[in-house]
């Protein structure tokens, strides 16, 4: 190859530092630039300032409630992905193909609509909602609607990152196992989690993250009764519609350590997925 | 859990009958709020088709340093929850923002108009075409491509005549996916967007809206409308997928 004639589409180094430059640059201004904006606001009273706004109590209940609702989410739809994921990558059955096709359907539902979809169904007014309104027990407005519309929102999360490395790795192994008298339980342990481990919790840092950030699907179900059903999110709505910004971004900023956290995650699992 | 409430929701849709149905859709406050949040998402989801390919492209074909890091702020948006981005693109934007000053000095307005609408839509959207596109163009046989480039044909035919076919239904993909996930967004819109009826008011705040109002019929019925197109979107996505895998695995 001749020297200074590109071999490849934009080879050439002023198109290369063009679109390098651009691609920086609108990334920069789009993507980067707001993480500045939180931490400027948050700390626009100093740091005395901001730890005041962390430590408000409202704002301590909604950390706690948040928590709380990933607590229970997380595990659950950990379990739930890898079931569903073994059971559509394992088994041959009708209506495996529309199963798989399911899973998705949390992903393109509006998060209004999602939690919409429950109050109708389990608000005082549904079906199942009316029954157990007459057994004195109440979902919606109340931290179980949370966990609920939570689980809906985050259920695709494990079972979509599992599915595709499940394929791949195929049933000869498991078969295997089988063959010298593995039971379930040491089969799953000794033969399958080695091989997903790095999915699985790939799959569990997305769903941590949607479920401490979910606010539409939330904002639905949950009442926002300050120091009660007011999650993290709902609560930066609440202090910036209340006209305090910087306890607003304050909130905010945890949140948005939580995202940070999960990227360096997301970055460290993908590494490790790459050099089993 | 899943198919349980979407029915439900389908059968309180359907027990009101066609005339008050049609009656809460063709209320021109929520027909308003239809085309706000179908042209901002359009809008959103071209801006991220050609930002997407432009990422794609500069991640996947050039080393330089910071690469890594530019990679993983492409996820930030997924991860950022919407309402702390919805409140820092309204602060970011506002006509004392670090952006609304200088935008303010050329006569933009983008916060509390729907400009801001398809900010909102278009950061929380960003990583759905350059996540599709990334992996395609990774796996590009390059033959054509040097082949065309050695025979003296200019950069910009190459993409266009080479390239762009490859990565075409990828972008679609992507697109498409950006684009449903515009048309519900809440949590980033709605503080941006101002929120005036007839202008800047999305379907998803309609709905809320409705129900504030304790007017559940209408709440279900113009859910029971996002919902079928958000269905229907999906379903055209995975068919799409399937026959471009087939395309590319020559069945």
């Amino acid at each position: 190859m001749a020297a200074g004639i590109p071999r490849r589409v934009g080879d050439g180094a002023a198109v290369r530092r063009t679109l390098i430059a651009l691609a920086t640059l609108i990334s920069g201004l789009f993507l980067l630039m707001p993480l500045g904006v939180i931490v400027a606001e948050a700390f626009a009273n100093g740091w005395s300032g901001y730890i005041g706004n962390i430590l408000d109590a409202y704002t301590l209940d909604a950390i706690g409630l948040t928590l709380f609702v990933a607590l229970l989410t997380v595990p659950l739809n950990m379990v739930f992905g890898v079931f569903l994921a073994w059971l559509v990558t394992r088994f041959q059955f009708p209506g495996r193909k529309l199963l798989t096709a399911l899973i998705d359907i949390p992903f393109a539902v509006s998060p209004i609509v999602a939690g919409l979809l429950y109050l109708l169904l389990y608000g005082r007014n549904g079906w199942i909602g009316g029954w157990l309104g007459s057994h004195d027990i109440q979902l919606m407005f109340a931290w179980p609607g949370i966990v609920m519309v939570t689980i809906f929102v985050t259920c695709p999360f494990v079972a979509r990152e599992l599915i595709p490395v499940m394929q791949q790795q195929g049933r000869e192994e498991e078969e295997a196992g089988v063959v010298l008298g593995a039971s379930g339980w040491q089969l799953f342990r000794r033969v399958t989690f080695p091989n997903i481990r790095w999915a699985l919790l790939y799959g569990v840092i997305l769903t941590n993250a949607r479920a401490v950030g979910e606010f539409g699907a939330v904002s639905v179900v949950s009442g926002s009764i300050r120091g009660q059903t007011n999650t993290l999110p709902l609560q930066v709505e609440l202090l910036y519609q209340d006209a305090n910004v910087v306890g607003a971004f304050a909130a905010a900023s945890l949140l948005a350590g939580i995202a940070l956290v999960t990227l360096v995650a997301k970055s460290i699992v993908e590494w490790r997925q790459d050099r089993p | 859990m899943v198919l349980l409430p979407i029915t439900g929701l389908f059968i309180r849709a359907a027990g009101m009958g066609w005339e008050s149905f049609w009656l809460v859709i063709s209320d021109p406050r929520v027909v308003a709020a239809f085309r706000v949040t179908v042209l901002t998402a359009l809008a959103a989801s071209l801006f991220n088709c050609v930002f997407g390919v432009l990422m794609a492209w500069v991640l996947v074909r050039y080393a330089f340093p910071g690469r890594r890091l530019l990679d993983a702020l492409m996820d930030l948006p997924f991860a950022l929850p919407t309402a702390v981005a919805g409140i820092t693109l309204a602060a970011l934007f506002a006509e004392n923002g670090w952006y609304g000053q200088a935008l303010a000095r050329v006569g933009i307005e983008v916060a509390y108009t729907p400009l801001g609408i398809i900010v909102a839509m278009a950061f929380t959207s960003v990583p759905f075409v350059v996540r599709t596109v990334q992996p395609v163009l990774e796996d590009l046989p390059g033959e054509d491509e040097e082949a065309a480039m050695s025979l003296g044909a200019s950069d910009l035919t190459v993409f266009r005549r080479i390239l762009l076919p490859s990565l075409w239904p990828a972008i679609v993909t992507g697109g498409g996916l950006s684009f449903a996930r515009s048309l519900g967004e809440y949590g980033a819109v709605i503080f941006i967007a101002g929120n005036s009826p007839y202008i800047s008011e999305v379907i998803s705040l309609m709905i809320l809206v409705r129900l504030e109002e304790y007017d559940f019929p209408a709440a279900s019925a113009i859910a029971a409308v996002v919902l079928t197109a958000s269905l229907l979107l999906l379903l055209a996505i995975n068919i799409g997928q399937e026959r471009s895998v087939k395309r590319l695995h020559g069945g």
